[in-house]
């Protein structure tokens, strides 16, 4: 592995090392860029993954203080805990479940297919489709991505089984094991499922994607990624010229370091990476970095999200197998007779007994609630994924008062559901009950969000400076050298799980960056 | 004193309810007629630990369960107010609200008045610390995840690849364009 000079300022330094910051890295050294990529927690290999919810969370989630507000329920169950990404190298794509979709056409195009809508603040991606397309193809063919280059779909477990009968009783037709990042064959030195049932505690067979083990190592057997772990960025530093030239941060003994780069690329999720952006406000940007749009942060969305359980009368074992192990697509156009714009993919999903206890409804107690808990391994369970609106008051901002260890601000996450969002998971939920019932359901439970695992929009795209943070490349409008490269650059955020957008981006930007830098532009 | 004084096998046959004892040395313990195993408390009396497992119990009843299960809860706000002064005066002002709610002390109150007087406290910084333990410890422990029909770690055994993932039998298989055939390798 490279060790470069923190006066280095020929290196860039990409900040997070998951989806959007692990892949770009790896395509920046694979074209013969130096990259220092600082990622905030430590390195723990497929060997230290536990098979335990709990211990899980406690090792890979992301879980410095954060505050929140607003009507989401989130506030009321899970002040503290907005989101369930990771702090760990991998990033969130060693938590996330590995479901691989492409934004359908129109979902680059929502201000102009959806219309004006109140209190959204909607725009048109500055690209489009066919512009991404090729580099879909890719992402598809680098995570291996089920039914995309001839590569078999997973086989379906009892949870799938449950969902697919139901919904084909329903009249859904699109319905199959997904586009799923999970090898179903032995694919690219990563071997194929085990079944095991605890993609979202990190693969302990290595068959899903994940940048900790595909993206990063092939990055550093290039011998150009410095990949310094517990490195926590404090803040991006800039010239009197208004460039950037380099980042401020802590190591695990909290010594603090500052690394030259010749640019920037973060990537920390859609909450940290605005936060990072406004704590390094200057005297000569004061209201943050990138933010003369004044977007930075805004525009915070979360997917509409819930889930629905059933129970019935005979066993299922949902647990056992693939997480996300299968899919119905057939609401996921948009269709604004069904009284809202945008679509929502159904997807099954299983939580252990432990997790299933604090979410299934969560605040609960007494003999009704531990009544459904008894029928546990009766149960089957979906998750709603769907596009909601952006809303410029659902915002990712910084805490008044409150400071993290380092001094500084911790973030706020703000977020009221748009009318659209509502009517978008009410529909949804009664889809989910119909496939239940369908399938012989005795009883259904519709289950509120999660804390959120798709935190998008807060540096969104637009080749308006005025309106976005971002211009289509992910680079700042206001900074030349200074870029995004996480799902924070989503105009809008479809009804698809980000990730492979997300990778999409971060192959293209490594192609811009690469071309700016040798033509001397950056 | 070991922590846990346990004979596996009766634990997990028993389904009784545990009894307090307090030691010679003036240590409050749960345990069982049979002393199979034994929890001991480091902060709550007597009445405090015997209070905040009638509560755990009134909070994610299950009548299959036995109290030992529940004392695991006890013991670990035991610990957490071993940790913390605030969380010990939480519990302790928290127990004494608990019985003053209805002048008869909560574990003397049926069933129904413990849900009644719980529901009066729900929101409240006590009764949070205590429910957010419970859903925490109760169901987080392995020894009660088979009864659950929950599996637990399936890594070490090979996932469930060959150990019944799809052996769903009540529902017909959906077609292989839909859900390919497993491989094994």
């Amino acid at each position: 592995m490279a060790r470069f000079e923190l006066s280095d300022d020929s290196v860039v330094v990409v900040i997070g090392s998951g989806a959007g910051g692990g892949t770009l890295a790896n395509e920046l050294c694979q074209k013969g860029i130096k990259v220092v990529l600082l990622e905030a927690g430590k390195r723990h290999e497929i060997r230290d993954f536990v098979n335990n919810e709990w211990d899980s969370f406690f090792q890979l989630a992301w879980l410095d203080k954060r505050t929140t507000s607003g009507s989401w329920r989130i506030a009321r169950d899970f002040p503290n805990l907005p989101a369930w990404t990771c702090k760990t190298v991998g990033g969130t794509t060693v938590h996330w479940a590995g479901a691989s979709l492409r934004f359908q056409p129109h979902e680059f195009k929502a201000k102009s297919v959806y219309g004006d809508i109140p209190g959204a603040n909607l725009l048109d991606w500055p690209i489009d489709y066919d512009e991404l397309a090729p580099f879909y193809d890719r992402a598809e063919d680098k995570l291996g991505v089920t039914r995309t280059h001839d590569i078999p779909g997973l086989p379906g477990n009892n949870n799938f089984k449950v969902f697919y009968n139901g919904a084909i009783r329903v009249g859904y037709g699109k319905v199959h094991t997904g586009r799923m990042a999970i090898n179903s064959r032995p694919r690219h030195d990563r071997p194929s499922c085990q079944q095991i049932g605890f993609c979202f505690q990190g693969c302990k067979a290595g068959a899903k994607w994940s940048t900790l083990y595909t993206e990063i190592p092939a990055a550093e057997a290039t011998g150009r990624l410095d990949l310094r772990t517990e490195a926590t960025a404090l803040r991006i530093e800039h010239n009197a010229a208004g460039k950037v030239t380099g980042v401020l941060y802590a190591d695990a003994e909290g010594r603090q370091h500052f690394q030259k780069a010749r640019l920037v690329c973060v990537a920390c999720n859609a909450i940290e990476t605005p936060r990072l952006l406004l704590n390094s406000a200057s005297s000569q940007f004061p209201d943050g970095l990138a933010n003369s749009s004044g977007q930075v942060g805004r525009n915070y969305m979360r997917h509409t999200t819930g889930s629905v359980y059933a129970a019935f009368d005979q066993p299922v074992h949902m647990y056992r197998g693939t997480t996300m192990a299968g899919i119905v697509m057939d609401e996921a156009g948009h269709r604004p007779e069904r009284g809202f714009a945008g679509g929502y993919e159904l997807e099954t999903l299983s939580l252990g007994l432990p997790f299933l206890a604090a979410f299934l409804d969560p605040g609960a107690w007494g003999r009704a609630f531990t009544r459904k808990l008894e029928f546990y391994d009766h149960m089957a369970g979906m998750w709603i994924v769907g596009e909601d609106m952006p809303q410029e008051t659902n915002a990712v901002t910084l805490h008044p008062t409150e400071k993290d260890p380092f001094g500084l601000p911790i973030p706020n996450v703000h977020f009221d559901d748009h009318p659209n969002d509502i009517a978008m998971r009410e529909h949804a939920y009664r889809a989910g009950r119909r496939i239940y019932e369908a399938a012989g359901a005795r009883e259904v439970y519709e289950v509120p969000p999660y804390p959120s695992t798709h935190n998008l929009g807060t540096c969104r795209m637009s080749d308006k400076p005025r309106d976005g943070v971002v211009n289509r490349f992910g680079q700042t409008h206001d900074i030349a050298n200074l870029f995004i490269s996480d799902g924070s650059q989503f105009t809008t955020g479809a009804a698809e799980n980000p990730t492979l957008t997300i990778v999409a981006l971060a192959i293209r930007q490594a192609e811009t960056i690469a071309g700016m830098m040798s033509r001397g532009e950056i | 004193m070991p922590k846990y004084i346990l004979d596996r096998r009766r634990f997990l046959r028993r389904t009784g309810e545990v009894v307090l004892v307090v030691t010679a040395a003036g240590r409050v313990i749960f345990t069982d007629p049979g002393r199979s195993f034994a929890i001991a408390m480091e902060v709550l009396d007597e009445h405090g630990a015997r209070t905040l497992l009638a509560m755990t119990r009134a909070l994610y009843p299950h009548p299959s369960i036995g109290d030992e299960y529940y004392a695991v809860v006890v013991e670990a706000l035991d610990a957490e107010a071993k940790a913390d002064a605030a969380v010990a005066n939480l519990l302790k002002d928290g127990v004494a609200r608990l019985d003053a709610a209805k002048g008869v002390p909560f574990v003397a109150l049926s069933p129904g008045t413990q849900e009644e007087v719980l529901a009066s406290l729900e929101g409240d910084p006590f009764f949070q610390k205590v429910r957010g333990a419970s859903v925490f410890h109760f169901y987080n422990n392995k020894l009660l995840w088979r009864h659950f029909g929950y599996e637990g770690s399936s890594f070490e055994y090979g996932g469930y690849l060959r150990r019944g993932f799809q052996d769903l039998g009540w529902l017909p298989d959906p077609p292989p364009e839909v859900s390919p055939e497993p491989y094994f390798g």
